[in-house]
């Protein structure tokens, strides 16, 4: 059960890896697309708690880290931490509420954009840190907030199921 | 823990401090080798070649099909009426293409006795698709889909249309990651054509914006690069091969300092609806030899 829970873990993060890549490239506004990936890390974190989210937001990390990044395990390290701390909202979870994860999905995304200017712009000397704002991390962060509104369901669709599946496998032992 | 949701223990028992710590130690020690050494993360790249490429270029490769079939029915009208044109066209260019051929016939000749044969016309290329666009907004980097097993390797130069689209920077065995030119963390040697002044070619996210690439340390003391002039790889360049073309001069400012001038470029590449491209197989490097 555990192994079968673990492999869709996988494919969810490979099919959004892909997506992200190619077909939200091709949607993309003004060279704005959505991040797939957050969602993903962000929804793991708070549905399952600290530990999915870490293992979940240090394997997108390091996908993209391998695919993009100059720098081996910088964007795990993000993700990592960004996992790890939507895992501390576990407790006040409920399935029914959709403006916890929209808040929490948001914050994150600021948060890890917000990182990355620090670290790979500002660091480099780009200080108009308000266009930065404006052209990439704003627009991001409205994609992102309105691909979760169709993204979540899904996910949270698909962790019901497999819930559902491990307690009725439990009732027959 | 809630009692409203209340799961089954996780197999793996450790706590999640720990956990925490161990992974970021992971991340830490995995960038300390990136920065110390000269490991290029190859078996990794050769593991998630085989996992996540074959998908990636099957949604592109169906993405295309697709767009091609909507053009298709939509463009029919538009391109009988182009034909039109483009058979007088053709006429037009026969006559001068003949005269252009005898010009090339003596340009043959003049290369020759100069022994100018570095024109990158010359160099072996290979044709490669974009199958996936950087996953993040800040760089604009993407993957094509041949790697080592078609010869290529790092540091090649990857041209499309005629101009400079940048380099390989990273490479499994079917997809190799190309960055490009306009990109932010990307610095280019270049030359103004006309004057063979030594300038800096230089991407940013803030110029990408209206289509343009930056340049600056340009020393231009006689004031003969004018906007308009063509701008082309540097011979001091030690990644891209001389004379491949960039772009035109679109803008030029004096510095503060009264010494440089820096300025605009726009680029001889759409970037923006880039598909395929081409490899260079001849590296700088190997150029002496």
């Amino acid at each position: 059960m555990f192994m079968k829970r673990n492999i869709i873990l996988f494919l969810v993060i490979l099919c959004g890896f892909v997506l992200q890549t190619t077909l939200f490239q091709a949607l993309s506004f003004g060279g704005i697309s959505p991040n797939i990936l957050i969602i993903i890390t962000v929804s793991y974190g708070f549905m399952y708690g600290k530990k999915y989210g870490m293992v979940v937001g240090f394997l997108c990390g390091l996908l993209m880290d391998i695919f993009y990044g100059n720098v081996l395990g910088f964007y795990a390290l993000v993700y990592l931490y960004i996992g790890a701390a939507n895992g501390v909202f576990h407790s006040i979870f409920f399935q029914e509420d959709i403006k916890l994860p929209l808040v929490l999905i948001l914050v994150s995304d600021f948060a890890y954009l917000f990182t990355c200017y620090v670290l790979l712009f500002l660091l480099r000397g780009r200080f108009d840190f308000l266009f930065y704002l404006k052209h990439t991390i704003f627009p991001e962060i409205v994609y992102t907030i309105f691909v979760t509104v169709f993204i979540y369901p899904c996910i949270l669709v698909l962790n019901r199921t497999m819930d559902d599946v491990e307690r009725g496998d439990h009732r027959v032992v | 823990m809630s009692p409203v949701v209340k799961r089954k223990r996780d197999k793996f028992s450790i706590p999640s401090k720990y956990l925490l710590l161990i992974l970021t130690c992971v991340c830490v020690a995995l960038m300390a080798v990136t920065f110390l050494t000269d490991y290029s993360a190859m078996p990794l790249n050769k593991l998630v070649g085989y996992v996540v490429v074959p998908f990636q270029s099957g949604v592109s490769r169906i993405g295309t099909w697709m767009s091609v079939r909507t053009d298709e029915l939509g463009e029919l009208r538009i391109i009988l009426e182009e034909n039109q044109e483009l058979k007088q066209q053709i006429a037009e260019l026969t006559v001068q293409n003949t005269q252009l051929q005898q010009d090339k016939y003596e340009l043959n000749n003049l290369r020759e006795l100069y022994k100018l044969d570095e024109q990158y016309s010359g160099y072996e290329k290979v044709g490669a698709r974009i199958i996936a666009r950087d996953s993040g907004n800040w760089f604009h980097a993407f993957i094509i889909n041949k790697g080592t097993d078609d010869g290529l390797a790092v540091d090649m130069n990857v041209i499309a249309g005629g101009g400079l689209v940048g380099r390989i920077v990273d490479i499994g065995s079917n997809w190799a990651k190309v960055n490009a030119v306009i990109n932010d963390d990307s610095n280019v040697s270049g030359m103004v054509l006309a004057s063979s002044d030594i300038l800096m070619v230089t991407g940013s996210l803030q110029l990408m914006e209206e289509g343009t690439i930056g340049f600056e340390q340009l020393i231009d003391s006689q004031n003969t690069v004018k906007v308009g002039d063509k701008v082309v790889t540097s011979n001091i360049s030690d990644k891209y091969l001389p004379s491949i073309l960039i772009g035109y001069i679109s803008e030029i400012n004096q510095d503060s300092n009264n010494i440089t001038k820096s300025g605009k470029i726009t680029p001889a590449v759409d970037f923006e609806h880039l598909e395929e491209v081409l490899v260079i197989l001849k590296m700088k490097q190997q150029i002496e030899d």
